[in-house]
């Protein structure tokens, strides 16, 4: 009786340790401390940091950024890399403006077609890897140019001939970008949402732990009846979905879609990933870190603002910081 | 004037890993020129102590005494320097670079960095005669196979002068042809008094080549017997602390209807291959290796692509595209590469388990993990794997209970017929004894087991019937009466042929 008790008791509280593990890893709380010690130091060094507004900016400002890093995320688990998420968002905010500002379409079906094109492109993305076996490096590389140039085919013949960026004035792609309920910005409930939604997907859904195992040891996986190709046409996809959202969020807080918007955002999404402590070799990496991971890089902006430090310096703090993370993280493997 | 006596004295070392006793005053004497076997189960320490000898490990307290004088070595190199060479487990030679490059990596001969390519081909051919390797030194170690490789380790370790030389399982992955020419080469080295330290499993193969027999237990130096005392059972008795044996049991009912039926299966590495499998039948698949077993069980298994042939399962033609597929129908496989085709090893031991049947195991299109966890706790009973936690990660676990954790993923599958690749390949004696209580178990519940392995008295012991292959074709099927070792033999190496009619 006492037996069956203690049994039952470990049964229910086994999947709520694991699931807490499995969010909040070693590596994880290591980079979350960092964080904190970051933003301790930024409360002491400038009045402005701490209040609301600051803070809210600063999230607004990475909200972006980690919803991408979701799919890039669960990408980098299987063992692969997505090099073309800037031109994909590019492409579909482009897509997006310009089906709204100059065809006239419902901007709800303008959305739903810009995600569209975002989940072709993922698509093709993870056929090209999976069917072609071509790597994922130089599919994506490949990938960054092709919606890159789909970006100005969509932006010319607007204004003559010559690709330029489209306004996009629809209040309701605005609010999804940049609208606040409240003090709280709407694109930081967007992020809070889908962080939840796929953190639970991928702890608690057979094809979560399946990106995993792929990751882990892709023959092994094959060899255990885990349809290894599926998986990764699953995680381009829908990584070209969330870079959609990310491109029309973006459209709809600047009013614009631009040509060159995304340039370099690929480095700064894999960037949150790797120290958010996911290992480029697979296997392992949570989402919960890449958004602490963005969240970090986010702080060291608002720094550069905040402290009126000089704007040059930013991306090369950034680079060192990125650069030291892997490198303790390897240490501290190491040592153990 | 040769040195007489001993090369290796090694007293009272201990090793701890946090709270693990790796090694709890282990002595080891070795002689010049003798051939010294170390064996225990997994997890003895046999490892930890080469590791120590080689300078990779430090160790906690003790005394190693090589050539007369006190060592302690803290780096490999040091080792090296010092004239003792080991040859690990998984060869660390780099595939993409060629014969010579892979003998004098890291000390080529040269003048300011110009290589005296034509002096470092001379002295390598020099040594490939001495291991009696007759190959091209330009060829790439990525063509060469596993036992060459080895060979090619030994003549790595001629070359920086050891008089102590260290082969850890060197005959883990070869096939008994290929394991004779490695104990010529280890005569040879012998009679250059070289000294071998030879760590392994196989019991038989220690008494035809060790003069001396170390044996650890559980951290600790159990006894050194010599050649002319030592006996397969006494050796076991002193690695287990118990007598063993593996007899064959006559199956329990009479095998019921054919589950499983090959008719002239072709692919890239076999033909013609013809074979069936009764309900409850344990058929073992006996063969050198590079026979093609691995290859036909792969193929009915859906990973590789037949070329022709049928395969007939449960009465119905089938043809899988995938694992996932032939899985589904009720076929499970053990692959025989652990490390490569099966462990997840930075995943916790309960995804390891878990994880081909996952898809069955949720609840309104979630994992049931309360049903995950109970299943892989009675699994853990039922097996008796030993861990500390399920949560830990696969690598943390010993080869036999690594092993023991791909077979409780295979058993969640329940499956109809389970084929086992080598499956106490790299296990110690005493989890190979419950793996094969294991395999009887399920035989007597229905299961059909498909037994590759190459170890011919595992495979009597084990199979009511045998198919033997050779280059590819089957040899014959011998019902259990005709299975000896001498009969399994030659059908494997093709000195004798049997017609194969029909479905025996």
């Amino acid at each position: 009786m006492a037996n069956q008790t203690a049994k039952a008791q470990s049964f229910k509280d086994k999947p709520k340790k694991s699931f807490f593990a499995s969010i909040l890893k070693t590596r994880e709380i290591g980079v979350f401390l960092f964080l904190i010690v970051l933003c301790i130091a930024m409360s002491f060094l400038s009045e402005y940091f701490l209040k609301p507004q600051n803070l809210f900016n600063v999230l607004r400002g990475m909200s972006t950024t980690a919803i991408m890093a979701i799919g890039v995320t669960m990408i980098i688990i299987t063992g692969g890399i997505d090099l073309s998420i800037g031109s994909v968002m590019a492409a579909s905010g482009m897509l997006t403006a310009r089906l709204i500002t100059v065809h006239g379409f419902y901007p709800w079906l303008a959305f739903a077609i810009g995600i569209g094109l975002g989940v072709v492109l993922g698509a093709i993305n993870g056929l090209v890897v999976t069917r072609l076996r071509v790597n994922p490096f130089i599919t994506t590389l490949g990938m960054m140019s092709v919606a890159r140039g789909l970006t100005y085919l969509l932006a010319s013949g607007i204004q003559g001939t010559v690709a330029s960026n489209i306004p996009l004035k629809d209040p309701g792609v605005g609010f999804l970008g940049g609208g606040y309920i409240g003090p709280v910005p709407f694109p930081l409930i967007e992020m809070i949402f889908f962080v939840i939604l796929f953190t639970y997907f991928l702890n608690h859904t057979v094809l979560g732990r399946q990106i995993y195992a792929v990751g882990s040891n892709e023959s092994a996986a094959h060899l255990s009846g885990v349809n290894d190709r599926k998986v990764k046409l699953f995680v381009y996809t829908l990584t070209g979905a969330f870079v959609a959202f990310g491109g029309i969020m973006n459209a709809g807080l600047l009013s614009t879609a631009m040509t060159n918007t995304g340039t370099g955002s690929e480095m700064d999404v894999i960037a949150a990933v790797v120290l958010g402590g996911t290992s480029l070799s697979g296997g392992e990496g949570t989402i919960i870190g890449a958004v602490i991971g963005a969240a970090i890089m986010a702080v060291i902006r608002n720094a550069f603002v905040l402290l009126k430090l000089p704007q040059s310096a930013q991306t090369i703090v950034i680079g060192v910081v990125i650069v030291m993370a892997v490198a303790l993280d390897q240490l501290r493997k190491r040592n153990k | 004037m040769t040195d007489t006596g001993l090369i290796l004295k090694i007293e009272g070392i201990s090793k701890s890993y946090g709270g693990v006793q790796a090694l709890d005053h282990v002595n080891l004497e070795v002689n010049y020129g003798e051939v010294h076997a170390l064996v225990g189960e997994n997890g003895a320490g046999k490892s930890t102590l080469m590791k120590i000898l080689g300078g990779i490990v430090n160790r906690d307290s003790g005394k190693i005494l090589f050539k007369g004088e006190e060592v302690d070595f803290q780096k490999p190199m040091e080792a090296i320097s010092a004239g003792i060479a080991i040859i690990h487990q998984e060869l660390s030679m780099i595939p993409a670079l060629n014969v010579i490059e892979n003998i004098f990596m890291g000390r080529m001969p040269n003048t300011k960095g110009r290589i005296h390519w034509k002096e470092a081909e001379e002295e390598t051919v020099r040594l490939l005669d001495m291991v009696g390797l007759a190959i091209d030194p330009h060829t790439l170690v990525s063509n060469l196979s596993i036992s060459q490789r080895q060979l090619i380790e030994i003549a790595k370790a001629l070359s920086k002068n050891a008089s102590l030389i260290v082969m850890d399982e060197p005959n883990s992955s070869l096939s008994e042809s290929e394991t004779d020419r490695l104990f010529q080469v280890i005569q040879k080295l012998k009679n250059r008094n070289v000294a071998v330290i030879y760590v392994s499993h196989k019991i038989e193969e220690v008494l035809f080549i060790a003069d001396r027999i170390t044996v650890m237990r559980d951290a600790h130096y159990v006894g050194t017997i010599n050649k002319s005392e030592a006996t397969v059972a006494k050796i076991i008795q002193m690695m287990v602390g118990r007598e063993l044996l593996v007899e064959y049991v006559p199956p329990q009912k009479k095998p019921g209807e054919v589950i499983l039926e090959v008719r002239g299966l072709c692919g890239e590495r076999f033909k013609d291959v013809s074979f069936c499998l009764h309900k409850g039948e344990i058929v073992g698949m006996a063969g050198l290796v590079g026979a093609g077993r691995s290859e036909v069980a792969r193929t009915i298994f859906g990973d590789f692509k037949k070329i022709a042939g049928e395969i007939f399962f449960e009465g119905r033609e089938v043809n899988f595209h995938s694992p996932a597929e032939a899985i589904r129908a009720g076929i499970s496989m053990l692959q025989e590469d652990r490390k490569v085709l099966s462990l997840f090893f930075d995943l916790p031991i309960i995804e390891n388990m878990s994880l081909a049947n996952l898809p069955k195991m949720t609840r309104r299109g979630f994992i049931n993990f309360p049903l995950i966890i109970e299943k892989a706790k009675g699994f853990v009973k039922d097996l008796d794997i030993k861990l500390a936690s399920i949560d830990n990660p696969a690598k943390s676990l010993s080869g036999g209970n690594q092993q023991k954790v791909i077979l409780a993923r295979w058993l969640e599958t329940n499956p109809k017929l389970l084929i086992l690749d080598e499956p106490t390949h790299g296990v110690d004696v005493g989890a190979k004894s419950e793996i094969y209580q294991l395999i009887r178990n399920l035989s007597e519940r229905g299961v059909s087991i498909l037994l590759i392995s190459s170890e011919l008295p595992e495979i009597i012991a084990m199979s009511d019937r045998v198919v033997v292959m050779h280059e590819g074709k089957v040899t014959g099927t011998l019902p259990h009466e005709d299975c000896t070792e001498d009969n399994i033999m030659a059908h494997a190496t093709g000195l004798q042929e049997q017609m194969i009619i029909g479905c025996a």
